[in-house]
């Protein structure tokens, strides 16, 4: 074999491979829309985070408009610190009431932002005073047996 | 009786020190590799013909077996998922799987047995016939001449190897999930977009295949460097090249996913 043919079926080879690490990027991965643009960070402190992780979406109105970037504990006051990058296209106002939603049933857990009416906008750096913690599932089933016992002896 | 007691454990120990020399003896060779690596950077077609090797005639049994792989995940994701009502994920279970595990590993092992045994044949082979001796005679460095193309041939050719595997699997998930069983094609792919990170899963699947490369070649340049100048030294130097890899790969695999979701 000359090396010309050599070459040419390494560089084809060398071609497809780096096409098929390409195709990972952009068609699998999600390359294209998590690392555009600026970001700022706020802050919200939660009495329950259930199982929020980092790199979690915060979404408004079902739009993915940033991710959590940071989990803490707060010694001082006993809550969870999350520190969210926003996407620096979006503004919200002061007043922005944060949720822990789960998606489905068993789905992930995200940050859902509900809009008030400040005309005041959060600050990069700002902190949400709002918040309502994760639900979580046994506290719930729980409480709706004991309200079932409560009623069940009042008939009586 | 007390012979033969002391005789084993002699030849205990002297395996313990023999496996400790070639430890040592393979370390300063991968040092050696190195540090005589100029040559296969300058005469360029040296390495180039040794990813033509590894690299080109793998491509087959990569592309092949990655398909394969894919098809079977499908088909095993999507009889799970979809008894929890959840079969459009399937998209996410295929690539996550490929990406992080399956495409570097399964690639890695492919490779090993597909190139890496054939450098060690080949190396082992030209100690047998002298033909490296002859190479030193004519002041002609062999580390340099033969060893170092072929292992940077193999550590070129092993990400891009892996990645070829992974695409090919990915599609080959596509094709039994949504044209065979008919998974809804837009949420397979956008589910997979949403939970594939770039940064997390497809470059950890590169560093490890990266490393993959880097312990399957200096594995099979060493294994072929260090035979016994015999047919028999050359076959056996083959199998452990085989066996000795393969584990190495397993084992590094252990240590880098548990890297991963220690730092996440």
């Amino acid at each position: 074999m000359s090396r010309t043919t050599l070459d040419l079926w390494v560089g084809f080879f060398v071609a497809i491979g780096l096409a098929a690490l390409l195709f990972l990027a952009l068609k699998v991965g999600n390359l294209t829309t998590s690392s555009s643009g600026e970001t700022y960070a706020i802050q919200a402190k939660f009495d329950n985070i259930g199982g929020l992780k980092p790199r979690a979406a915060i979404k408004s109105a079902g739009v993915v408009v940033g991710r959590v970037s940071d989990i803490r504990f707060d010694a001082k006051d006993y809550m969870a610190v999350v520190t969210m990058q926003v996407d620096g296209r979006f503004q919200f106002p002061k007043d922005t009431f944060a949720t822990i939603n789960t998606s489905g049933l068993l789905g992930e857990q995200y940050i859902g932002f509900e809009v008030g009416g400040d005309t005041e906008m959060l600050k990069p750096g700002g902190v949400i005073k709002k918040t309502q913690s994760a639900v979580v599932l046994e506290k719930l089933i729980s409480q709706f047996m004991y309200s079932k016992a409560a009623d069940d002896t009042e008939k009586k | 009786m007390s012979n033969a007691i002391s005789r084993a454990f002699i030849s205990l120990g002297n395996k313990v020190t023999s496996r400790i020399w070639r430890l040592g003896f393979a370390s300063r060779f991968f040092l050696a590799i190195f540090l005589s690596s100029g040559t296969a950077f300058r005469r360029i077609h040296l390495t180039i013909r040794e990813i033509y090797f590894t690299g080109v005639l793998s491509l087959i049994i990569i592309l092949v077996s990655g398909l394969f792989v894919g098809m079977v995940l499908g088909l095993q994701g999507y009889d799970t998922l979809q008894r929890y009502g959840s079969s459009e994920a399937l998209g996410v279970l295929v690539s996550l799987s490929l990406v992080r595990e399956l495409g570097p590993v399964v690639s890695a092992l492919l490779f090993a047995s597909r190139a890496g045994s054939a450098i060690t044949a080949e190396i082992g082979l030209m100690k047998a016939t002298e033909q490296l001796s002859a190479m030193e005679m004519m002041a002609v460095d062999p580390i340099a001449r033969v060893v170092a193309p072929r292992f940077w041939g193999g550590v070129v050719a092993m990400p891009l190897l892996a990645a070829l595997f992974s695409a090919m699997g990915i599609f080959g998930g596509y094709l039994v999930g949504v044209q065979l069983i008919g998974v809804d094609e837009g949420s397979f792919w956008s589910q997979m977009q949403a939970s594939v990170d770039f940064r997390e899963d497809i470059m950890n699947g590169v560093i490890k295949s990266f490393v993959f490369g880097v312990i399957v070649s200096w594995v099979a340049v060493f294994e072929g460097y260090d035979a016994d100048p015999t047919a028999e030294g050359v076959s056996g130097a083959t199998t452990r090249t085989v066996v000795t890899s393969s584990l190495a790969i397993l084992a590094a695999d252990f240590v880098l996913t548990a890297f991963r979701f220690r730092g996440a």
